[in-house]
């Protein structure tokens, strides 16, 4: 060293100011640091991490326990469907039903009997339609031989119906029993295997409407008539029909099939099931059908934070009429209408992008925003507990130092007792007995940096007590004693300042011990937890083999994290301590 | 020289008379709940024993309804007797178990001990050598590395190497899945084979200091006097180095590395747990997170008596090479 400051002040004058220019041993060992390449690189690493965990913590938009989602396509039922092999029945509100007016009409229907006897004692008569449609009527037995020899009776057995009407009064005939009985009627309710869908979803079809609708079907009528509007029937097969109010518009369609959407809230619109059924029909594998303006198509929400950005997505969706692609599938005749839907999934693992840097973790938290937060705790806990071990240490080692004698004898065995005592089994027990009261993130950092250190003091002690044993015979002791100084002034103010070089050496690198101590802890998933983060709780994740195989981005940056900020704090503790020590060099 | 042996050996029984008080303080420490919802779920365990055995037992021997002097001495006449009660965890004896897994922690303790020997003092030496060259420089900076590298993240690098990509080792354990096939010879080899990682993880991380040790201690026998004079009487680098300074440098070493024999049974508590050898860190590792009092408390009584020890070999030695030390 001294030969390159010769080399270069050699063309300096003999009297030049800067040669005679004297350093304070401050900026001496300053000098001497500064030239160090490794504590150079090691003090960029410190700083740099430091920027990353504090400005980057605060710069950075996401939480540390901000969970993220993703999109993805997932086929999701959507709706069933099935052929209506049950009788339906669609009641006469305004009349007067038997309770078990339903089971009787299946029982008739099924025996073939017209007439059946209800609970109450009356009777009830089924007027059969063209497929497999019904009336249902009240029925009261009459003798009337007019109506009987009337041709609308006789026009009616010719055309196999048992219904007539003669002079506006209803009529049943039933010859079942093989005598001709005559009874007197009044509808009850249709029951039909078909289902009604109003275009607009507040229609609410009125009894009269089914009925009508269903005698012409069953007569093969373009035009019906109820409550006073006039109807037009499009029969699109025996299995389902349109129906158009008077405008033209379409009103109701009718279908032999039973669909109804699997998810809750959802209407599913005449045209839905009109594409449905014709694909069902034609054994079609998939369909589309493109959705109405404002026709909801929920899409699933997972968890709450996602109920919001959902609702907003529905309203776009609304907006725009998407074909969408149904797929059906079919099994014992249930048919399963799916489809493809965007579904929001907590984003788990996904890989380094620009939203995440460095992609995110398994509960889906962005691994940068982790780091950082967790190279917060890291450093953290490594400056406090390196504070609290030099303020123990020197206060102990001080006292011991300076009065020797029987004070020393004791404070150097508990010294030597504590650094008896194995310190990772205590902290592993410690974070076992955390664990078994469940305790909070932050009481587990509290503990975890008192119980460090109140084992790591020792150290700094025995150099502290060493350096002062020493130092105390110094002229410059006797001098402080002589101008009466007091003794805690003696020992803090006139001898710890001598030690203050080895201690800054030796906390530099404890800093780094400790760091790698707390990220070890929280590896083994006793030190740091969930949802707090630290470097060694993110590496953590690799516990799980999988992660370790196929998610490197998890656990790389984390544990260079680590390796990086020890490294430097090594570094930079060895180049201090040449620097203060130029007789060892390096 | 033997009034001195006699001084160490009874300071360090005082020591360990105090840190196994502090280790019983911190068991004790533990609230009474813990003790009992442990003996409660213990006794749950098919086969196992009954509530209030477990209890008793415990309280027998650990003195839990003493007071913590009289508990601790109960505990202490027990433990000197070699009587540390049946380990909660494995439902048999501490020390039987103890004496199942001890050989596995030394086996890997010695390997690792003897490479870090064999790789670090040579390296040590290379780097005083040339001070300030390109090899001191690399030298010092693995060092460092191997200090500052976090065993977990080495050995998950080491795993993620040779076993997920390379596939040659295996990920865990001590035996492959064949191990019961295999002839003596090649039962020998596979639990060889099951070492290598374990092996590398643990010297990589301790080899740093003793580089450095190795270093520090010869940079200083280089600048001495007689090694000047070695040279100025012409005598070839090669011997001034082998002969005259390596033979100073032994004497700090061989302190150091007596110092660290007895924790060669210690066990590796991190490493053996990432790759889950059956040694005594595992072992234990395993006691403290279900938390096995008897097996962790005859663990941490074990650890310190290994510390002690190595502290009196440390000075033992000291004395020896060292006369000066013998008279104070």
């Amino acid at each position: 060293m001294a030969n390159e400051e010769n080399a270069k002040t050699q063309d300096i004058k003999l009297d030049d100011t800067r040669r005679v220019r004297v350093l304070s041993p401050g900026m001496l060992v300053a000098k001497r640091f500064f030239r160090n390449r490794l504590a150079i690189i090691g003090m960029v690493i410190i700083i740099f991490m430091f920027l990353f965990s504090f400005l980057g913590g605060a710069i950075i938009p996401y939480g540390q326990s901000q969970v993220f989602y993703r999109t993805e396509e997932m086929k999701k039922d959507y709706a069933g469907a099935t052929y209506i092999s049950d009788y339906m029945l669609f009641e006469n509100k305004e009349a007067e039903l038997p309770s078990d007016l339903y089971s009787k009409s299946i029982l008739g229907i099924s025996t073939g009997k017209n007439v059946a006897e209800t609970r109450n004692g009356g009777k009830i008569a089924l007027r059969p339609l063209e497929g497999d449609s019904y009336i249902v009527y009240h029925a009261e037995e009459t003798k009337n031989p007019r109506a009987i020899r009337s041709q609308e009776h006789d026009a009616a057995v010719g055309a196999s119906d048992n219904y007539f009407e003669y002079d506006g009064v209803p009529y049943i005939v039933d010859s079942s029993t093989g005598k001709e009985l005559l009874y007197m009627v009044s509808e009850l309710g249709v029951v039909c295997k078909l289902s009604f869908t109003p275009y607009a979803q507040s229609t609410v079809l009125p009894f009269d409407f089914y009925k009508n609708v269903l005698v012409a079907m069953s007569q093969g009528d373009k035009k019906f008539e109820a409550q006073g509007n006039t109807y037009t029937l499009e029969q699109g097969g025996e299995e389902s029909a349109m129906v158009l109010a008077e405008d033209g518009s379409d009103y109701v369609y009718i279908t032999n099939m039973n669909m109804n959407s699997v998810i809750g809230g959802v209407f599913l619109s005449p045209e839905f099931k009109e594409a449905a059924a014709l694909a069902i029909k034609e054994g079609a594998e998939s369909f589309e059908y493109t959705s109405q303006p404002g026709e909801a198509s929920l899409p699933e929400t997972e968890g709450e934070g996602a109920a919001e950005d959902a609702a907003m997505e529905n309203a776009e969706a609304a907006d725009a009429k998407a074909v969408e692609t149904y797929l059906l599938s079919e099994k014992n005749g249930q048919y399963l209408i799916s489809r493809f839907q965007q579904t929001r999934v907590i984003d788990t693992y996904a890989k380094p992008s620009k939203a995440h840097l460095v992609g995110t973790d398994a509960n889906g938290m962005d691994l940068l925003a982790r780091l950082m937060y967790g190279g917060r705790i890291s450093l953290l806990i490594g400056f406090v507990v390196v504070i609290i071990e030099v303020i123990i240490g020197v206060i102990i080692g001080g006292i011991a130092g300076y009065f020797g004698g029987w004070i020393d004898t004791v404070l150097m065995r508990l010294v030597d007792v504590i650094y008896c005592i194995p310190s990772m089994p205590l902290y592993l027990i410690l974070g076992s007995v955390m664990d078994h009261y469940r305790a909070s993130p932050t009481v587990r950092i509290y503990m975890l940096c008192v119980v460090m250190s109140i084992i790591g003091w020792v150290g700094i002690a025995r150099i502290v007590r060493g350096q002062i044993l020493s130092l105390r015979e110094q002229e410059f002791m006797v001098a402080a004693e002589a101008t009466g100084v007091r003794v805690s002034r003696r020992i803090f103010k006139h001898l710890v300042p001598n030690v203050v070089p080895q201690l800054i050496v030796f906390a530099t690198m404890g800093l780094g011990e400790v760091i790698l101590a707390e990220a070890t802890l929280s590896f083994l998933g006793l030190g740091i937890k969930y949802p707090a983060a630290s470097w060694g709780s993110i590496i953590n994740a690799v516990n799980d083999s999988y992660v370790m195989t196929n998610y490197l981005f998890v656990w790389v940056p984390a544990g260079l994290m680590i390796l990086l900020t020890v490294l430097a704090f090594n570094f930079i503790g060895d180049g201090l301590r040449d620097a203060f020590d130029p007789k060892m060099k390096r | 020289m033997k009034k001195f042996l006699i001084r160490r050996v009874l300071i360090s029984i005082v020591l360990l008379f105090f840190v196994s008080m502090i280790i019983y303080g911190i068991m004790r420490c533990m609230p009474a709940s813990f003790v009992e919802t442990k003996a409660m779920e213990l006794s749950q365990k098919p086969g196992a024993k009954s509530y209030e055995e477990w209890l008793d037992q415990l309280n027998a021997s650990y003195g839990l309804n003493d007071g913590i002097i009289q508990g601790y001495f109960t505990w202490a006449s027990k433990a000197v007797r070699g009587q540390f009660g049946d380990s909660w965890n494995y439902n048999q004896p501490v020390l039987q178990k103890f004496s199942n897994v001890i050989w596995y922690s030394f086996a890997l303790g010695l390997s690792a001990f003897i490479l870090e020997i064999i790789i670090a003092i040579p390296a040590g030496v290379a780097a005083a050598r040339k001070q300030y060259s390109m090899t001191d420089y690399s030298i010092t900076v693995i060092a460092l590395i191997g200090i500052s590298l976090p065993s977990f993240f080495f050995a998950t690098i080491l795993k993620w190497v040779f076993a997920v990509k390379l596939n040659w080792l295996d990920l865990y354990g001590i035996v492959g899945r064949m191990h019961q096939q295999l002839s003596p010879m090649g039962q020998f080899l596979d639990m060889a084979k099951h070492m290598i990682m374990p092996v590398t993880t643990l010297t990589i991380v301790s080899i740093g200091s003793l580089m450095r040790y190795t270093r520090t201690n010869m940079l200083e026998v280089l600048n001495a006097d007689y090694i000047r004079t070695a040279r100025a009487k012409g005598l070839p680098e090669k011997k001034v180095i082998n002969r005259h300074a390596f033979r100073n440098i032994l004497i700090p070493i061989i302190t150091l590395l007596g110092g660290a024999l007895p924790g060669l049974f210690g066990g590796a508590l991190i490493t053996e747990t990432l790759f889950q050898i059956p040694g005594i860190g595992y072992t234990s590792y395993q006691c403290i997170v279900v938390g096995d009092i008897p097996f962790v408390m005859f663990y941490m009584l074990f650890s310190a008596v290994l510390i002690l020890t190595g502290n009196l070999i440390a000075d033992i030695l000291y004395a020896v090479v060292d006369p000066r030390v013998r008279v104070n």
